[in-house]
This record gives structure tokens, C-alpha cells and sequence, in this order.
């Protein structure tokens, strides 16, 4: 299934019109030990760019946005028992949530792995 | 200490960030820097939950550099001082210290600050980011015949944690004899170095004024220790704040006076007989009659922390606002800092937070949330 990557250090992988989003093993490592995740309802109307989900460190807490437009389907509900799962592993079990794509061209839009790489480097 | 200025967008001078003596041991160390009071500081090293639980059962050290490191000398010092603090520093015996309050004419706290009789002179350790305003404020309001010397030839470094004593005792030996809130002047290899048990994380520490040019060789000795690791920032806020200790700048400001800030343990019975501290009449009033606020801890329901600036609502009341928050490593829940009326500062009173539009419980708490682990008899 493809993945694609933001400049907002978000990923999203998805398989048809269905998508799951988290934030990258490069955003965790920033944020430090992760205490707390707000991730959306079910249902709720996203829009690409737009607040999505926060996630709070130790320090301070950071907003996720939406990598596309869509409609939330599920919220990973493993992160309110167990909010560290973002920094054991962020691309997997620490997703946030999944939506519905209404927009599959904003895809085109978006960093595939190797583009992502590169501009972590560049940072 | 190297102070360049440079030139903004606006073409007008802004002081650029400054670079600490320890800057590439931090930086060597792994510490990820961040612009702190205007100087460049380690935010943390491996991490900040597991540097905070390293300190409550180890030794961490920290950099404190920042902090302004102040030689009061002359005449009636004490006496002096007195005009500007509201505790009895005529009373503090040599190579004994105190935490006290730096005040505004109208009993607002300027600071908050440690007060060391060295003997022939009065030390004071004031916060980074406003020790130049302190540093003008004491010497427009001190009389001439006191001079004020800023010792910038020296760093501060913190070694806080149960095991802090084992570790400092290798390299400075006299340091196991000391309590809380004692100083002693030492010597090491060849360097005059001031060591006091005091800190701000609520464990049993020391700090350690020594040569700039000595900092990196002493800090080498201490991390070579297996009790000791380098702390940075982060952890050192929420050591504070679990330890109820006040940040100035976010639980302290002018606009607050000692009453209100809790800390009327710094106003000491003699002063409060005599008054002559600035703002006597505001804060005296407040200690006979209570003050309208005050600052109190917070136990928050579930996980969600509750941050600095968080409204405070009692029903649909807005009551005050949270002034220091976030998730506290050894309580293992979030816990925060705020200002309350206080007719509802008594512990166990329920308020609610807003957070993101959502209202979260709390609950008033005594403070320290984590006792604290002080020194103040040895066995020997």
C-alpha cells in the first residue's frame, strides 16, 4: 500500500479510500517522551491543512493536521492507555486515525519515502 | 560569557543568543539546544522522563550558568538588602543561606533569589532572564557606599539527586558536611569554587560556583561517576513543579505579591513586626486579612495535561489561570500551578481547567507533590 509523508512530518498510507495517518519517526524523536494523544472523533470533517489531532510531550503540546480532506472512521483508541506507543513505534501500532479520502488527487501533492528522507536531511 | 549584538529586520540592535561556558560539552554530550533566557541551553540529552527519574534516584547536573551570580559588599549590607527583601538577612549567619524575594515599590515580586552570607561579602544567585533588570534595581536602590559586583568569571553548576552527595564528596570532600541552605568556600584542583546544598528540584543537591575555565574539567570529573548523568532544561521544570517550587516569570511576576505567591514562609517574623520591605502595607494587609488570590497546586483528573495559561473555572466562573503545568514523571499524572481565589484554595476543592474548550477536573493539592528530600542534619 502506498505511503506518503507531509512537510508536517505526518505519514498516510492508503489502501483504496480508506487511509491511516500518524506522525513519523523523525516528528517522535523531536517531540521527546509522549504523555497524551487527542486524536479526532468518528465522523468528524477534516480538511486538508487543518487541526486534525494533538499530541503532547512532556514539554508541550503540538497540533497534527489533516495530510488530506476526509472523514474520520476510527481514532486509535491503544494511545489513550498507552500514548508512548508514538515513540516505540510511530509508523505502526502509534497511528492516530484513519478517514475516508474525499480527495485521492491531494495525494499528488504529497512526499513518497524517498522525497520525505531527503528533506529530513535537509533540515 | 561572549555578548554580541546584531542587527534585526528592523535594523534596530537586538541582543543575539548567547553561548554559555559549558556550550560544546553540551553539545558534545548529545543535549539538544534551545534559546533559554537568552542563552543557548540544553533542553535534554536522552530525554526528559528518563533524565526526571535519574535525578529522584541518582545524581543529575545541571548547567545553571544562566542564573546571575551577584557580590554584594560594604557597609550595613544586610541592612541594606532589607530595603529591598522582606527577610531578616541581619539574622542569616555566615555561610548560611535563604531564599528571598526581590520586591517592587508596591510589594510585587521582581524576583525571587538566594542570599548566601559569605562572610565579608553577601552573595545572591538571581533567575537568568531578568538578572540585568535586578542588577539595575539594586544598584539604583542600594546606596552608593555597597558595591555590586556581577561575577561573570564564574558558572553555576547543580548536582542534584539522593546521590549527589557520594559523587560531590570525591572531588570536594567538606561538601558532605554541610545541610540545607549551608555554604562553605572550597578549593579544587587549585580553583575557588563556593559549594552550597541547596537546589531547585526538591532532592537533596548541591551548587557549585566555579572558574569558567574550570567548568568542563569538573563537569568531566562528576559524569565520569556512575551516579552521574548530564539534565537539562526540560527536567529541571518538572523536578520544580513537582517539588511546588515557583518558576519566576510564569508562577511569579509583578503583578504578585509574596502573599499571594504562597512563599510568606520568606517573610520573616521580625520583618513582619518591622515592615520596611517595599510594599509592607499591601503585603503585612495581606498576611492579617488574606490576599484575594492565591497560588495553589493542582491534581488533574486523567491524562490530559494542563498547561501554562489554562483558564481555571469554578461552575461557569472564572476563577484564575494556571501559571505552570504538564505531566509529572514521578506522580506519574499531570499536575499544574495556579492562582485561585482564596476562598477556594483549600486542598481537596474542586475547579475545572478549559483546555482546548473542553473543561478538565482538578483538584487543589497541598504542595510539594513529591516530598522533598532535604538535608538538614548530617550523621557525622
Amino acid at each position: 500500500m502506498p505511503r506518503y509523508y507531509t512537510e508536517e512530518h505526518e505519514w498516510i498510507e492508503v489502501d483504496g479510500d480508506v487511509a491511516t495517518v500518524g506522525i513519523t519517526d523523525f516528528a517522535q524523536g523531536q517531540l521527546g517522551d509522549i504523555v497524551f494523544v487527542e486524536v479526532p472523533d468518528t465522523g468528524a470533517e477534516l480538511s486538508q491543512g487543518g487541526d486534525a489531532a494533538v499530541v503532547e510531550s512532556v514539554k508541550a503540546a503540538s497540533d497534527v493536521y489533516a495530510p488530506v480532506d476526509g472523514t474520520v472512521t476510527e481514532g486509535n483508541s491503544a494511545l489513550e492507555e498507552d500514548p508512548a506507543l508514538v515513540n516505540s513505534d510511530p509508523e505502526g501500532e502509534g497511528w492516530f486515525f484513519r478517514l475516508t479520502l474525499s480527495d485521492k488527487s491531494q495525494l499528488d501533492g504529497l512526499m513518497d519515502a524517498a522525497a520525505y528522507k531527503a528533506f529530513c536531511d535537509a533540515l | 560569557m561572549t555578548e554580541t549584538e546584531q542587527l534585526d529586520d528592523d535594523g534596530a540592535i537586538a541582543a543575539a543568543t548567547e553561548v554559555l561556558p559549558l556550550d560544546a560539552w553540551h553539545r558534545a554530550k548529545g543535549g539538544r539546544m534551545v534559546e533559554f533566557a537568552g542563552y543557548w541551553m540544553p533542553i535534554q540529552y536522552e530525554g526528559i522522563m528518563a533524565e526526571h527519574l535519574w535525578v529522584r534516584e541518582h545524581a543529575g547536573l545541571f548547567d545553571v550558568s544562566h542564573m546571575g551570580q551577584l557580590l554584594l559588599s560594604g557597609d550595613k549590607v544586610a541592612e541594606a538588602l532589607e530595603t529591598l527583601v522582606p527577610g531578616d538577612i541581619s539574622a542569616l549567619k555566615p555561610g548560611r543561606m535563604r531564599y528571598s524575594l526581590l520586591l517592587a515599590e508596591d510589594g510585587g515580586i521582581l524576583d525571587d533569589l538566594m542570599i548566601t552570607n559569605e562572610g565579608d561579602q553577601f552573595g545572591i544567585v538571581v533567575n537568568g532572564a531578568v538578572k540585568w533588570e535586578d542588577i539595575g534595581y539594586l544598584r539604583e536602590n542600594l546606596p552608593d557606599d555597597i558595591t555590586l559586583n556581577h561575577n561573570e568569571d564564574y558558572g553555576l553548576l547543580a548536582l542534584q539527586g539522593p546521590k549527589a552527595v557520594i559523587a560531590l564528596a570525591r572531588l570536594v570532600p567538606e561538601a558532605a558536611g554541610l545541610v540545607f541552605m549551608q555554604a562553605i568556600p572550597a578549593t579544587w584542583n587549585g580553583h575557588a569554587i563556593g559549594v552550597s546544598r541547596s537546589g531547585y528540584t526538591g532532592e537533596d543537591g548541591f551548587e557549585i560556583s566555579l572558574p569558567n575555565e574550570a567548568l568542563t574539567e569538573f563537569a568531566d570529573a562528576l559524569c565520569a561517576m556512575d551516579e552521574v548523568k548530564p539534565i537539562g532544561l526540560g527536567a529541571r521544570d518538572s523536578l520544580r513543579l513537582e517539588a511546588g517550587l515557583p518558576l519566576y516569570g510564569h508562577d511569579l511576576d509583578p503583578a504578585t505579591d509574596p502573599v499571594e505567591g504562597d512563599l510568606a514562609f520568606a517573610i520573616s517574623k521580625r520583618r513582619r513586626e518591622e515592615g520596611g520591605f517595599p510594599g509592607a502595607a499591601r503585603i503585612l494587609g495581606h498576611l492579617a486579612d488574606g490576599a484575594p488570590r492565591k497560588r495553589v497546586g493542582l491534581l488533574v483528573d486523567g491524562k490530559m495535561p494542563v498547561r501554562e495559561g489554562a483558564k481555571l473555572f469554578d461552575g461557569n466562573t472564572e476563577i484564575g489561570v494556571v501559571t505552570s503545568g504538564g505531566f509529572a514523571p514521578s506522580v506519574g499524572a499531570p499536575i499544574a500551578m495556579g492562582y485561585v481565589p482564596t476562598g477556594l484554595s483549600a486542598p481537596g476543592t474542586a475547579v475545572a481547567a478549559e483546555v482546548r474548550g473542553k473543561r478538565v477536573a482538578c483538584t487543589v493539592a497541598a504542595m510539594p507533590f513529591v516530598p522533598h528530600n532535604y538535608v538538614r542534619k548530617t550523621g557525622a
